[in-house]
């Protein structure tokens, strides 16, 4: 009796040693890349070729100074911020509209209006570039930060349509009858009742969408030509190709557009987190 | 004639909601369905640059399928897709699943681990690419390095160079930036289960391999779904890892070649050819489109049906 309750013991605590291997070795290898990525930021090229490995000096900042200072990075740094904070407040704005319409209003076209933007969260506007490519060009907003703008409002529109109308349809109506008994018009009702209780899911569609619009390489690829207009991922292709042998300035490059999106994360893992993952979770 | 109060009510009442629905609806029209369709009308045209010619019938899709020129190349592309596919369905989806597991079960540090393994997937696709071809560089690459400083360095080789390496090099970059997704989406699966079955299942004395094969796995089918589902769309439209770590033709000789590369070199051309074939492209796209479609849906059906409700 005693003996197998000690085996079981040791069983599991050998089981969880095994646990604590594995994940420590994953943590390893997710995180010491970009450890290695922020240390080789700090090196010339040819600390980087011959210490690969070793703690630099953390005092020597010139490849941040000339990257910052030379290269267009800062740029693409302002036009990525511009990008994204306009197209998630325009998904907001018009995600917002759309979603409080089909949530607190009964119509007989409702379904019919979410399973028109549930068409629009399915269908990858990838591979309907070209036609965009035309369209833009017709309108006159290709190569300039709008035909981005544009393109990833209408990608990230239908997800915080369903974000919104999801949440405000969660809503007790004793609030809003309250309100309109009062003799409150129904914009007064929206803006000052309701919105003021929607801002954890507007913050949810929010990091959903600003994540894939800052990272996002296909579109600039393809829409932007002037370098003055290009984001980050696009612009440090540019800076990649401008720089190949000196791989001091490459690594401060990367670690440079690497930094605000992954400190943000640390800060706010959580919400990072639920953001990502709320169109694969329930 | 006068309007009734009533009718005025509804008369404001319906330009409020109109208000509200139209500009969403018109911008998804106009930058979404409109482009989607056209996309297939595209295809059915001869394209001189960016000016529309004939109609052509199905001629821009035989060339894509069976033509002598675009024919091997889209197919040697897809056997990739496929490659990869398979692939990470293992090492990500798989591994992901095998971590979650791991921190379900809370152990020491799990909330460090959990944090840890997610910073990856908040990365630009463009940076972990440069990242890892910089890492992978034959002479002064980390990963070289590393194999040199512990005595292994027989196995160091130019790793993207080399055809036999290079689309599992490319394969295991994107698996070590995205494998954080599977991992919380499955660990979110499991502390849905209620707890009361899993310690019904401990008092019975199950051992933790069955507990995990009868009980946890059955049980984060939905999560199941939608992660293949993902990945099977994700598998298909692949595009920026390989365009950076292997550049636009999928050097070494086309090993790395994949349908996005090629969708990209026949719309957009390349350094070394720059014809633009909007039919083509747009049939191909259409054809991507069709593939992912018929079979995401048939997926999707398919692993539904092994869901449970609890």
């Amino acid at each position: 009796m005693t003996l197998s309750r000690e085996t079981t013991m040791s069983r599991a605590i050998s089981f969880g040693f095994l646990v604590q291997i594995i994940l420590i070795m994953n943590s390893f290898i997710m995180l010491y890349p970009v450890v290695v990525m922020v240390f080789s930021a700090f090196k010339t090229t040819a600390q980087i070729f011959d210490h690969p490995f070793a703690v630099p000096d953390f005092t020597q900042v010139q490849n941040f100074s000339r990257v910052l200072g030379e290269t267009s990075m800062p740029t693409y740094f302002m036009n990525s911020i511009l990008v994204t904070g306009t197209s998630i407040v325009l998904i907001l704005v018009l995600g917002t509209m759309a979603g409080y319409a089909i949530a607190r209003y009964e119509s007989r076209t409702n379904t019919f209006i979410l399973l028109f933007f549930l068409a629009g969260l399915m269908l990858p506007l990838k591979l309907a570039v070209i036609p965009l490519f035309i369209l833009l060009r017709d309108l006159h907003l290709l190569d300039s930060r709008w035909s981005l703008i544009v393109t990833y409002t209408a990608i990230g529109l239908p997800s915080a349509v369903f974000i919104m109308a999801g949440f405000l349809r969660s809503l007790p109506t004793e609030l809003e009858d309250a309100a309109r008994m009062d003799g409150a018009s129904e914009p007064r009702i929206m803006w000052s009742v309701m919105l003021p209780l929607a801002l954890p899911p507007m913050a949810i569609a929010a990091i959903q969408n600003a994540v894939p619009i800052w990272n996002d390489f296909f579109f600039p690829l393809v829409f932007i030509q002037t370098d003055s207009y290009k984001t980050l991922p696009q612009g440090l292709t540019t800076f990649m190709g401008e720089y190949t042998t000196d791989w001091g300035m490459l690594f401060a490059g990367l670690t440079i557009a690497a930094a605000p999106i992954t400190l943000l994360y640390i800060a706010l893992s959580r919400q990072f987190i639920q953001g990502m993952t709320a169109g694969a979770v329930k | 004639m006068p309007v009734s109060p009533k009718q005025a009510r509804t008369l404001k009442h319906r330009s409020w909601v109109a208000f509200l629905v139209l500009p969403p609806i018109v911008f998804m029209s106009l930058f979404v369905v409109y482009p989607i369709l056209s996309a297939f009308a595209y295809a059915f045209y001869e394209w001189r640059g960016l000016a529309r010619g004939e109609f052509v019938g199905l001629a821009n899709f035989r060339e894509v399928l069976f033509g002598a020129t675009m024919a091997p190349v889209v197919w040697n592309a897809f056997s990739h897709n496929v490659q990869t596919l398979i692939a990470l369905m293992i090492i990500q989806n798989g591994g992901g699943f095998l971590l979650a597991w791991l921190l379900y079960k809370e152990p020491f540090g799990f909330r460090f681990h959990r944090v840890a393994v997610f910073v990856p997937v908040v990365l630009s696709t463009i940076i972990v690419g440069f990242l890892w071809k910089l890492f992978l560089n034959p002479n002064f690459g980390l990963v070289n390095q590393a194999l040199l400083a512990v005595g292994l360095d027989f196995l160091a080789r130019p790793w993207l160079g080399d055809s036999a390496t290079a689309l599992g090099a490319l394969i295991l970059a994107n698996a070590w930036h995205f494998i954080g997704f599977p991992t919380l989406v499955y660990l979110a699966g499991m502390q849905r289960i209620p707890s009361d079955i899993i310690e019904a299942a401990r008092l019975d004395g199950t051992s933790e391999w069955q507990l995990l094969k009868t009980i946890i796995w059955p049980l984060v089918a939905p999560s199941t779904t939608i992660l293949f589902t993902l990945l099977f769309i994700g598998a298909f439209n692949w595009f920026e890892i390989p365009y950076v770590m292997a550049g636009l033709d999928g050097s070494p000789y086309g090993n790395t070649d994949v349908l996005g590369l090629v969708f990209y070199r026949t719309a957009f051309g390349n350094q070394s050819a720059s014809i633009q074939n909007f039919g083509q492209g747009s049939a191909l796209a259409t054809l991507i489109f069709l593939f992912i479609v018929v079979f995401a849906s048939m997926l999707t059906l398919w692993l539904r049906r092994r869901e449970i409700q609890f």
